[in-house]
Formats: C-alpha cells, structure tokens, sequence
C-alpha cells in the first residue's frame, strides 16, 4: 500500500478550456487527498485503459478496412471512466450503458475477441453477431448492454436497480445489497427518457447510480448549445431529490475514489446518485466525424490530460512502474488484441439458421418468421387433419 | 347441479394476476392508479390490500419511464405486469416497448429474455375521441419478438392472463374498456389457454367470420341476423394475433368457401389484412370470393356518437360482408 501524491490539477490555461467546453462555475469534487490503493491495483486499471485503448485502435482500423460495419463509436479518452466505475463497484451490481460500449464490456471482463468478434458479425461475437458494436451484453458480467437509442437505457437503469432490491427485500427478505450503474452520455440529459427515470430513481428509492459521461459534446453540439444548466448539470438531478456529484473523469484514481464513496452510500442508503464525470472523447462521436465543431488547441489540452498518461506517469513518479515493466505491459495488450482480431476474423458468421434464432424463449413452433402457428408442421393442415368436404359435399 | 359461476371481465383478469402473484414472488402489478385508488377500471380492485404496496405500485403519470422500468426489471428476472389505463397511452413508451422489450433477446444473442406484460384498455371507449381510441394492434403486430392476447370474454381473459404471466416472452394483452363488465362463465378450477389457439365459437356452413377483441360479439350478432336470413356463418375467435392461428381459419374456410376478417383497428398494414392474406394464400382455390373486410373507417376515431358508432364495425357491416362475400347482395 502506497500513498499518492493528490491529482495535479490543470494548468491555468487549460482551466480556461475546461470552462469552455463545461462551463465556468462548476467545481470539481475536491481531490480524495490521502487514499490507499495498492500499487498492483492501480496497474491493474493501467492495464485495463490501455488494453481498452489498444482495442479501440485497432477498431477504428478494421472499420476503415470494412470489417466492421454499421455505426461504430469508439470510447479513447474515457477509459478512465469505465475502469474506475467498475472497479469502484461489486461485479454482481448490474452495469447498463448507451452506444459507446466497447470500454464498459471490456472494463467488465467481457474478454475482448468476443467483443471484437460481436463487430466482425460473426458467430463468436458476445452475441453472435446479432447485436453489433452498439449492442455489447455480457450476462457472466452483469451488463445489460449497449443500447442504441439515446437516453433509452436510462429506464432500464431504473428497473435493474428496482429488480436487485426487490429481490433482496421482497423475495428473500434482506437488506437491500446491490446498486445498478447507468451511464449515459451529456447528450442523453434532454431525452424525456432520462428525466422520467430520474423522478422514479427519486420516488422509488432504487439504489441506482448515474454516470453521465459528459464528453461536452452531443454528437457536434456543444452541451450548452443544447442542454440548459450545462455548468451545473447536478441540478437536474436536485430537482429530484438526488444527490449529484461532480468527478474528474481524467483520472482513474479519482473517479474509482469518489465512486467508491457513491458506491457505498448507495448501497447502504438504497438511494441514487448523479454524477457528472468530466471527460473528453479523443476522437469523433462516430467514425464518420470530422470533428468540425472544436478546435485543435481544444483537442490538445484535453489530450494533455490523457488518463493514461496520468496513471503511468503518477505510478512511474511513485516508483511502482518500471519502464520494462510498462513496456511488456504494453506488449502484451497489443498481442492480445491483435490476436482478438485474427480470432475474430476465423470466426465463421452466423449460420442462415440463427435469423430466426432468439426471437422468442417460447415460440409455438419451429420459429421461422411469421406470425401463425402452421409453421410447427410447415403445412396448414397437421398430420391426420380430416380435410373439410367440400360445399357441394355439404349442400 | 350448481349453476356455472360468472364473473366480470374485470374480475376475471384480477384473478389471472392474483393467482400467479401468489404461486411466485416475481410476479407484480405497477401502473397508474393500480393500488391506492384500486384500479382506474377497478381491474386491481383489493389487490393492494392483499399483497401491499411492494407489490402492488402506483407509478406516476410517466409511461415511458415505467414501462423501461418494467423492462430493466424484466432483464433481471422479474416478472412485472404493467397497466397501461389505456393502451393509447403506451405510444408515449413506444420506445421502450417496441425496442426494447421485443429486441433484447435478439439483439443479446439469447442472453436476456424479457417476461413482461403490458395490459390495458385498447380501442374505443365510448366517445373518447381520437386520442384515447387507439387500437395498437394495427402498429404493434408489425413487430417480431412480442406476443399480442385480445380476448373477447373473462374465460379467455383469465386463460390467456395466466398464460401471459408465466410465460418468458413480452406480450401485449389488450382489453377493452366497453367489455371489462361482460359477464361469462369463469371456472373455480385452474385453467389456461395457450397462445395461438383460436377457438370455433359458432359452427356454420356458408361463410367464415374471423375476429378477435369486442368486434367477436358483433360477428355474433351479425351471424344471428344472418341465420334468419338463411345464411349460415362459422365464427372464429382468433384470442391471440401474434401468433395467428391461420390454419383454424383455413380449415374453416376450405368449408365455408367464404371469409369475412373484422378488425377494429384501421385496414391499411394490419392484422386483419395479414391474416386476409394468409387466408388467399392458402385458400386460393377454394374461395368463391375474396376476402372481405370490415374495419373501423381510414379516418381519427370522431367523438359525436353517431359518427363513432358509423366509424367502428358493427353487425349491420358484417351483415353486409357477407352477404357480399356471399353472393347474397
């Protein structure tokens, strides 16, 4: 066990961009100071940034070669924001996220050449190709996905946190034990979704924590050219009776300290939380994004604050990091992932047969896609059907 | 011999979820107005009491919210029944609803299935106007994944509830406020009815009348009428529409020579025109006529009583069906 020196905060300039990009009055929640995290620990979420990191990379390099299709958002920059959550909470506590999935799949341990295999459409994938890269679910790891539509996971967020204490209260009779955690990204704040789920978190007491992972931008729109109180987005959460809590999302070390914190509290409370974790997406919303709405001077200073970068360079400070040790660390992730990639590509695709796969745990027959029940013999008249006479018969 | 018990619409389905609340924990009800105020249709009536308000939740006015709550829960392995006070309102959870819980188990490769049931009134009220009269089954039948239960009397309500509830699939159940007094026979014995089953509930010669929800009562009354008028009709109710029991149709219709489908939702895209279109697929040489269809009118359901009585189908445009379908114009 070690103490760390505090977290540096950001040159004066860089402050300047900071209050540009979230506005000019919010304080960030005070550095947690003296916190105990072992050395292995904090190499651990080294490991797991970069290996998310490496994954996103070559990502972005298959789409380019068109083996992945469809609309792909790659999460560099943020990592430290899915590994300190994950790390901050207990695996059995349910983790639902948007479209930028990649990084809470793997944080969770979602081995990755599932993930990349689910992108590649083949049948390796975590499912088998049929959900795709904004569709990552892990039921081993307790993520209920991935979920395309803006702010729609935020319901979802509600009810597994309504599941785990119902089932803890109501069906077994104890404390309630676990909390849900819902990310959802700054643009996802003005969808009718976010704020009705908010005000049943509130209502029901769920023990329910959200993460908006406020990356300044919606897509190219800046938060506040399209979210009021874009400053103090813990407001919104006031107006519901939730505790709202701001995190610098550039630092591993602090977004696992101060999660921990909402963690615990949640979990003994049975109360939600908001937390508005500052953090900064490298590169655009999707693959097809130039970028066009912020500056390179912008880009720079946030990339000064590479998450990364940060915990290498505080473990190499501390003496916890040797340079070879880093070196094999990063090698390492970088075999793997390639080989996630060559497993992904020896992946067959799905076979034609799993089209009609998965869409009912109880069909009324062999499911072949549509809606009436001949198809279990394939015929409308079932084996032994005594064929009706005909009118003349009749008559 | 003791006279059949009869219960209301109301009744009935209060004891499919009671009953299945009972045999597993999983089980509960959340809506607006389920519980303190027993129900804005009293279907809940007493079920506060009985199993108290962990079970038992109002929610406030916020479809979207809860019906995604219900669906989360879902993905944990509850198994929530939802209210919906009419299902004019759920196009407010339309997300929720249609993309989620039908998609999930696909779209996670089978990882997580989604038992939840959406109920509540569908269809005209009685001079709700456009808003509140939709029938969701014309949108809602479009998409895979989810089960669709429209029962025309407390037996099959009861039967098809229990058979909701305890399955693993998202299923839509829609009841009509117009019928939740109906009175029917309802055993005391546990019963249910599977899906995709439809039930022959007149026999007859000359023509097939199929439908599902309240327009069975009238296709009963209109096969009265007809009787008089010496034709006679065989009418089926379908009870479920997704899945659609074509082949009961069809071997009516290999009989009948003649078909007649009623829908109260609107015709363009919807179940009544996919099961007219199974029903020439696979009766091609044995209709003396094509398939005719009664529907409520292409236009926003009106409020003034006559129109809305001229908008939905009703006996008299049965009646005229088939006599058309019939060659008896």
């Amino acid at each position: 066990m070690t103490t760390l020196p505090p977290s540096v905060p950001p040159a004066p300039a860089a402050t300047e961009v900071h209050a540009k990009v979230f506005g000019a009055t919010e304080h960030l929640a005070p550095p947690p100071g003296k916190i105990e995290v072992p050395a292995e620990r904090m190499k651990q979420w080294l490991h797991d940034m970069l290996l998310i990191r490496e994954f996103e990379v070559r990502c972005m390099q298959a789409y380019q070669e068109k083996k992945i299709g469809g609309f792909c958002h790659v999460y560099i920059g943020q990592e430290a924001v899915a590994v300190g959550c994950t790390a901050a909470v207990e695996h059995r506590d349910p983790i639902v996220t948007a479209y930028r999935d990649h990084g809470h799949a793997l944080a969770r341990g979602m081995d990755p050449k599932y993930c990349m295999a689910e992108m590649f459409g083949r049948i390796g994938g975590c499912a088998k190709g049929k959900g795709g890269s904004m569709h990552m679910f892990d039921r081993d790891n307790n993520l209920f996905g991935g979920h395309g539509i803006v702010g729609a996971q935020t319901p979802l967020g509600a009810g597994l946190a309504f599941a785990c204490k119902y089932m803890d209260e109501v069906i077994d009779g104890k404390p309630s034990s676990r909390v849900a955690l819902c990310f959802l990204g700054d643009g996802a704040l003005n969808q009718g979704a976010f704020h009705e789920a908010l005000n049943l978190a509130g209502l029901f007491d769920l023990p329910v924590i959200y993460v908006v992972e406020n990356n300044g931008y919606s897509m190219g729109t800046a938060i506040a050219r399209g979210t009021t109180m874009a400053h103090s987005l813990v407001t919104k959460a006031a107006g519901y009776g939730i505790d709202g809590y701001v995190i610098d999302g550039m630092d591993v070390v602090d977004v696992y300290a101060e999660m921990k914190r909402i963690a615990d509290r949640c979990r003994a409370t049975s109360r939600p939380a908001f937390v508005d974790m500052r953090t900064y997406r490298f590169k655009g919303h999707s693959m097809s994004d130039p970028r066009k709405y912020r500056t390179k001077e912008e880009e720079e200073v946030f990339e000064a604050e590479d998450p990364i970068g940060k915990l290498q360079r505080r473990l190499q400070a501390a003496g916890q990091l040797a340079d070879d040790e880093f070196k094999a660390m990063q090698k390492a992730i970088r075999d793997r992932v390639r080989d996630c990639v060559a497993w992904s590509d020896a992946s067959p695709p799905p076979p034609p047969e799993e089209l009609f796969t998965d869409v009912y745990l109880e069909p009324w027959g062999p499911y072949t896609g549509s809606t009436q029940p001949e198809m279990n013999g394939g015929t409308v008249n079932p084996a032994g059907f005594k064929t009706i006479a005909t009118k003349e018969e009749l008559s | 011999m003791t006279a059949l018990r009869e219960i209301e619409f109301r009744d009935a389905l209060r004891e499919a979820m009671s009953e299945e609340m009972r045999r597993d924990k999983r089980v509960m009800l959340m809506g607006e107005e389920v519980a303190q105020y027993n129900g804005a249709y009293k279907v809940s009536r007493g079920m506060l009491e009985e199993f108290g308000p962990r079970r038992i939740i109002d929610t406030p006015i916020s479809e979207s919210g809860f019906a995604g709550m219900a669906i989360g829960a879902a993905m944990m392995g509850l198994k929530p029944v939802v209210e919906f006070m009419s299902w004019s309102f759920s196009l407010v959870a339309a997300d929720p609803i249609l993309n989620n819980a039908p998609k999930m188990l696909y779209m996670s490769g089978g990882q997580f299935g989604c038992s939840v049931v959406f109920r509540g009134n569908d269809g005209a009220g009685g001079q709700l106007g456009s808003t509140h009269s939709w029938c969701v089954e014309g949108l809602y039948s479009n998409v895979p994944g989810i089960k669709i239960a429209i029962p025309s009397n407390p037996y099959d309500a009861k039967g098809l509830l229990k058979t909701s509830i305890r399955g693993s699939d998202p299923v839509f159940f829609l009841e009509s406020e117009r019928m939740l007094g109906n009175k029917g026979h309802v055993p005391e014995e546990e019963y249910l009815i599977p899906f995709g089953q439809a039930a022959v509930i007149r026999e007859g010669t000359d023509c097939t009348l199929a439908s599902w929800g309240r327009p069975v009562h009238f296709c009963m009354e209109a096969a009265e009428e007809l009787q008089k008028q010496g034709i006679s009709c065989e009418v089926i109710d379908l009870r479920t529409v997704r899945p659609l029991d074509v082949g009961t149709v069809v071997r009516s219709v290999r009989k009948t020579s003649a078909c007649v489908v009623v829908d109260q939702s609107w015709s363009f895209g919807s179940p009544g025109s996919e099961l007219a279109s199974q029903v020439h697929r696979h009766c091609f040489d044995d209709l003396d006529n094509y398939v005719h269809r009664v529907h409520s009118a292409d236009v926003p359901t009106p409020y003034a009583t006559n129109l809305e009585q001229e908008y939905l189908p009703n006996a008299r445009k049965i009646v005229e069906a088939v006599r058309s379908a019939t060659y008896n114009l």
